[in-house]
């Protein structure tokens, strides 16, 4: 792969004795969206939030557009603003309007002003379609509006790369599609996507390439059809035999 | 004098409330100002420390863990008795207003700290984590993101601490304060009558 956007190498992770990411290389290439799968404390989230250094790596290396993540003298805020990150739980602000969670970045860390800030945030809002949400606060938002806003918070910044950790894991099931629907959009435009997900069927449709892992460590990846239907591991084969039975 | 006219004569005597009147509202006047110092003093430097340990410099910690704990289980008499007759030792002499209003404070202070420390952490880490993967500094997440909704938590039990606590301690002062500038006028009326 030339350029890679995201290239991770050799990323261990220790959380006292436990040993969660046992060396793993990951590159993403610009526009790919990259399906992370595999049993629950795989290590999954962890690799994700290794990227943004939202956990600290015990060893390997962490390049996301040409920034090294690791390096003492990154300013890590600044490389984070690169890399939106959407959480299963939304983590919307809940003293603040959808706009407010939208534009609080871009006025604190961008540095727009509140004008500035509002007509981003709005049109991002507008991306996600609930322009006519602005002015709700997350309370007021069903879980997949407030995820959708949580996805606006991290589009207004124009990131390189989106991580998605479980995003629609806590939502009810007749609010996925939503969801899911404003990922595809974003998919289309272009954007650079890294999703940890149960979603086959969203990952069949829309992922260049599945990721399967396993106690640490990536087991297999390939393109979602090879590994739904002919996986090459006998892990890979069971899992998938597992999600797929519901 | 009948029995009854030298019990109003004694407790109900128009002519010395009139007269002394002004001296308690005086008192009274000290006591709200004393009060509402030590309210916005003793809540301001309780909330100076809570930030100050969410910063986890461990040492500081340790230093601010033990002030708290050490103002929150002292009886503040202890410490206003500490501080008014302690402190002339070494060369300070603080007046009876300093002194009251230093230690009120300072038990304000302790148990405000941790009433918004405990505010500080009942806001999720989904907070901190979602603030800092947009690039906010973890100042920028402390300020606009975590306390506003720690403050939000602390609300309840701060009233309660300074309106119910505090102010019951307030009053108990004020009642030394009252009798102290009663004292002076309750002598001449001789001996209390004998009870029995």
């Amino acid at each position: 792969m030339n350029n890679p956007i995201v290239d991770a190498r050799g990323i261990h992770k220790h959380f006292g004795a436990l040993h969660v990411l046992k060396g793993v290389d990951l590159r993403v290439a610009e526009r790919e969206l990259v399906f992370v799968i595999g049993p629950s404390g795989s290590g999954k989230s962890t690799l994700l939030r290794c990227l943004n250094r939202l956990e600290e790596p015990s060893s390997g290396s962490v390049v996301v557009d040409g920034i090294d993540m690791l390096d003492p003298r990154t300013d890590i805020n600044h490389a984070r603003q690169r890399i939106g990150m959407v959480f299963q739980s939304f983590n919307l602000y809940p003293h603040m309007t959808a706009l407010g969670n939208v534009t609080l970045a871009l006025r604190k860390v961008a540095g727009k002003s509140r004008a500035g800030a509002e007509a981003l945030g709005q049109a991002a809002l507008e991306r996600v379609g609930l322009a006519d949400r602005a002015g709700h606060t997350p309370g007021q938002l069903s879980g997949g509006q407030q995820q959708r806003v949580a996805i606006a918070r991290s589009i207004a910044l124009e990131p390189r790369v989106m991580l998605f950790d479980e995003p629609t894991s806590a939502l009810d099931p007749e609010l996925v599609g939503s969801v899911l629907e404003v990922m595809r959009s974003l998919r289309e435009s272009g954007m650079t996507m890294i999703v940890v997900s149960h979603e086959m069927g969203f990952a069949r449709n829309a992922a260049d390439r599945v990721v399967f892992m396993d106690e640490g460590a990536i087991v297999e990846q390939g393109p979602p059809a090879a590994i739904f239907e002919n996986p090459a591991h006998e892990r890979t084969r069971a899992f998938i035999g597992q999600i797929q039975r519901h | 004098m009948s029995n009854w006219n030298r019990f109003t004569d004694t407790f109900f005597n128009a002519k010395v409330m009139v007269k002394y009147l002004p001296d308690i509202l005086s008192g009274v006047v000290v006591t709200i100002e004393l009060a509402l110092l030590i309210v916005v003093t003793g809540i301001a430097a309780g909330l100076a420390l809570a930030l100050l340990r969410s910063l986890a410099i461990r040492p500081l910690n340790w230093l601010i863990i033990f002030i708290v704990d050490l103002f929150r289980s002292l009886p503040p008499l202890v410490i206003i008795v500490l501080i008014y007759f302690g402190l002339p030792s070494v060369d300070l002499s603080p007046s009876g207003f300093v002194s009251t209003w230093l230690s009120l404070a300072f038990v304000l202070m302790a148990f405000s700290e941790e009433i918004f420390w405990a505010g500080i952490l009942a806001v999720p880490k989904g907070q901190w984590e979602a603030a800092r993967s947009t690039g906010l500094t973890f100042l920028q997440t402390l300020t606009d993101v975590v306390l506003p909704q720690a403050v939000r938590l602390t609300i309840p039990p701060l009233t309660n601490r300074t309106i119910g606590q505090d102010a019951a301690m307030i009053s108990g002062l004020k009642k030394v304060w009252i009798s102290a500038s009663t004292r002076t006028w309750s002598r001449p009326s001789g001996p209390p009558p004998r009870r029995g």
